[in-house]
């Protein structure tokens, strides 16, 4: 068994919290698991990757190209960014809402997001686009925006833990006060997915 | 923390488990990328387990700490980064003469790519000039056994020994096993001996036994569990820490089989374990990361033992000496090791990508850093001046549309790039910028030293009580210690007054009038002077309100992000400013505005 997946966001998006829940969810399924983080300068609003694999038989931590079977894109340009990771069929959420960096604002660099939203579509036929922090202020904090895509992505089939074990890794990574919320956040995450 | 059995840890919470398994009794370090999370996970334990832990004021300070402790008998532990080692290097090359009583690991985390690092240096090639072994550990599993071993192989052999994890360890997560905790800790004291004292005539004898104990190292790690050979025909694959991980999942891809050599000790390298799997070899191929260390090793044997084999690498180009390797880049390199067809474009991304936007990493929305800069570079528009920098988020600053900084080289560098300016451009104004933790560990000698021979600069001290772009850890400046106990508070300004500087401005980082005021004033003065900018880092504080724009007042000059660039101000495609809920109320983009279009919102 190997189950690779790559999220991609933006420094401040709470991906790390995202990888490691979606490990712990896999360990407690009873196996095995390496995530890779972006810790460091780019977490100031930087481009970061997190790398989850699962499976019997792990080796390295660093997911090769063309190999994730599942892609988290976290903000619009980040996920046709780290495209190169998924595998040809592999699946994909990506958080249809636009981080503009500063350089943007500054006028340094463009930002089509037309271009890149319909570049995704036309490379993943049947992706599947949500609103996160829209819908993490729906569950009470725009912060849950991460437990809102978790919540997405347990709705998958095939996936190496159940929607319950992927609820219960959660609750258990965050602070209690804020159980509730990502309970929330969580059930949104897959009501946006018509799964209830 | 407690119980024996499986946990997910990352590779620094690893390390810092494999300490308490071995009974760690002092731990020192300094905070460095990616080696931050390990004293930290040590300090958090250190009450429960009753072991020391700080956080130094810099690595030379960490390692005499640790060094002192071992001495008596105690096992212990300093943390860094790469270049952190540099620091360190002093005590750390004649240590290695004096050697130590008690279990002394130094954690060294190295960063190929770089991802956090002002260089790519090699920790393993340090430990060979330093003739100290050193273990590179391939996962975090490994990385926690190793620490476990090397106290033990430090206390057999009487040196420090080098642990050096790599960001690929440090920042990866695992199912780890845990180990048992210890039942008993060193006995401690501190025998008097002339050993300990270093003199040329015993300097020259420590040398000697220092050499001898290059091959008792090579001896002892043939039979560490870190090295194995895994015999599959004449052609070898030899990798050394996370390296390994790649050629395994590389072969796998490519439906290749090798001989396979794994090496945890990249020096001293296990003698007689390599020669006997080179003996067996027509050709090998070496993957590592960074520097040719177990390759030139191997060259160096193969020579000597008149081998007849073919050692391919660095040396000839197949495996990079710059960045990080992965699968990929090791996969391109076993392609034309076995001669295989470079790769055909991988399936998918059909469709051109589209242009995507930069994204560099930039100081927080409402970073206090941001204005001292902005102000400065505004104030001394019409100087022309030089602006030095230093390590730490505040480095951002050379980031557009701020571009404030036009020097950075390494900690506490500010001060002394810019006194070593100002004595071949007379009349220029040159401003040293660093933050107050870098101040402590390295720019006090410097501005001591702007001050005994009257360097004609301005260092601005950015003052926001915390250790930012490591993870906000404590300094000497705060009144807290690594595990959380109250602590002396050092003033800075105080110590900067001690130094002997006479011209001292202190502002708020938030008054735009204030930080603009300070600087025309400050560099106006001749000699040294220094402006220490305080307030808090806002990642600590969190928000305190938010802003707005009035789009009625707004002229659209596009001051607040052409020039400014806080990431909470958006500019759409009509040149409308706006403010994301990323904004922290801080108020300097309402100071910045020229039509005083921005206010703050009102409190529901
Ligand atoms: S963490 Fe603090 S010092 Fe660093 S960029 Fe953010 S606000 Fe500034
Ligand atoms: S008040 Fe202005 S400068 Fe401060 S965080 Fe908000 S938008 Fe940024």
């Amino acid at each position: 068994m190997k189950f690779d997946l790559v999220i991609a966001g933006v420094g401040g998006q709470g991906t790390v919290l995202a990888s490691r829940v979606i490990a712990r969810a896999a360990m407690e399924a009873g196996w095995q698991v390496r995530t890779s983080e972006t810790i460091g300068m780019a977490q100031r609003e930087g481009c970061v990757v997190s790398h989850v694999r699962v499976g019997d038989r792990l080796a390295g931590a660093l997911i090769p190209d063309g190999r994730a079977d599942v892609l988290l894109g976290f903000e619009l340009a980040e996920a046709a960014r780290a495209l190169k990771k998924l595998a040809a069929g592999g699946r994909a959420i990506v958080n249809d809402e636009v981080i503009m960096p500063t350089s943007v604002s500054a006028g340094l660099s463009r930002y089509p997001v037309q271009d890149i939203r319909r570049y995704l579509e036309e490379e993943l036929p049947g992706v599947c686009f949500l609103k996160a922090s829209a819908l993490a202020r729906e569950a009470g904090n725009i912060r849950c925006a991460n437990v809102v895509m978790l919540g997405a992505l347990s709705t998958f089939p095939g996936l190496p833990f159940t929607p319950e074990g992927l609820l219960e890794a959660v609750l258990e990574t965050v602070p209690n006060r804020y159980r509730d919320i990502n309970r929330k956040a969580f059930e949104i995450g897959r009501r946006a997915m018509g799964v209830y | 923390m407690a119980v024996p059995g499986k946990m997910l840890l990352m590779g620094n919470e690893a390390i810092a488990r494999g300490a308490v398994e071995a009974g760690v009794q002092v731990v020192a370090g300094y905070p460095g990328t990616p080696s931050s999370e390990v004293l930290e996970t040590l300090a958090r334990f250190s009450r429960d387990y009753g072991f020391y832990v700080e956080w130094s004021v810099n690595e030379k300070a960490a390692l005499e700490v640790a060094a002192g402790a071992a001495y008596a008998g105690a096992r212990a532990m300093v943390t860094m980064k790469q270049v952190g080692l540099n620091v360190a290097a002093d005590p750390l090359m004649t240590l290695a003469y004096i050697g130590v009583k008690g279990g002394l690991v130094l954690v060294v985390a190295d960063d190929p790519g770089p991802h956090s690092s002002q260089n790519e240096q090699d920790t393993r090639k340090f430990a060979h000039f330093a003739g100290l072994p050193v273990l590179d550990p391939s996962t975090p599993q490994e990385a926690k056994d190793m620490t476990v071993a090397a106290f033990e192989i430090s206390e057999r052999l009487g040196l420090p020994v080098i642990l050096r994890p790599t960001t690929r360890t440090c920042h990866v997560c695992q199912d780890v096993i845990l180990g048992p905790l210890p039942a008993a800790r060193n006995q401690c004291r501190f025998e008097k001996n002339p050993g300990w004292v270093i003199l040329p005539a015993l300097a020259y004898k420590k040398h000697i036994w220092l050499n001898r104990k290059q091959e008792e190292m090579a001896l002892l790690f043939n039979s560490v569990p870190f090295n194995r050979a895994e015999i599959k025909g004449k052609t070898g694959i030899v990798a050394s820490g996370v390296s390994y991980n790649y050629v395994l999942e590389a072969l796998e891809m490519l439906g290749l089989e090798a001989s396979l050599l794994k090496i945890g000790t990249p020096y001293p390298l296990p003698g007689d374990l390599v020669l006997d799997f080179l003996s067996r070899m027509e050709r090998v191929l070496v993957v590592e990361e960074q520097e040719p260390v177990v390759e030139d090793q191997i060259i160096h044997l193969a020579w000597r033992h008149k081998l007849p084999l073919a050692v391919a690498g660095k040396n000839d180009g197949l495996v990079p000496r710059e960045g990080e390797l992965d699968t990929d880049r090791v996969a391109a390199a076993l392609r034309k090791f076995f001669g295989l067809e470079e790769e055909k474009r991988a399936a998918g991304a059909v469709h051109p990508v589209p242009e995507l936007p930069l994204r560099p990493p930039v100081l927080c929305a409402g970073c206090p850093h941001r204005p001292v800069f902005y102000g400065f570079r505004e104030a001394l528009k019409d100087y022309d001046p030089v602006f030095t920098g230093d390590i730490g988020c505040y480095t951002l600053g050379v980031v557009p549309p701020l571009n404030a900084l036009d020097t950075c080289l390494c900690m506490g560098a500010s001060v002394t790039i810019a006194s070593g300016l100002s004595r071949v451009e007379r009349g220029r104004k040159h401003v040293a910028f660093l933050g107050d933790s870098t101040f402590f560990h390295a720019g006090v000698t410097g501005l001591i030293n702007a001050v005994y021979n009257n360097a004609d600069i301005t260092l601005v001290i950015l003052d926001n009580s915390t250790t930012a772009m490591t993870g906000h850890q404590p300094h000497p400046g705060i009144g807290k210690r690594a595990s959380g106990d109250p602590a002396r508070k050092i003033d800075i300004a105080g110590l900067v007054r001690g130094c002997g500087v006479e011209h001292i401005l202190q502002v708020d980082a938030y008054n735009l009038g204030e930080v603009m005021q300070a600087a025309r004033e400050a560099v106006e003065h001749e000699g040294p002077s220094v402006v220490i900018a305080r307030r808090e880092c806002v990642a600590l504080t969190g928000p305190g309100g938010r802003y707005r724009v009035d789009a009625e007042t707004c002229v659209g000059c596009l001051t607040c992000v052409e020039s400014f660039g806080c990431p909470a101000l958006n500019r759409d495609d009509e040149d409308r400013i706006s403010i994301s809920e990323k904004c922290t109320g801080c108020g300097v983009c309402a100071q910045v505005c020229p039509a005083g279009a921005i206010e703050e919102e009102e409190q529901l």
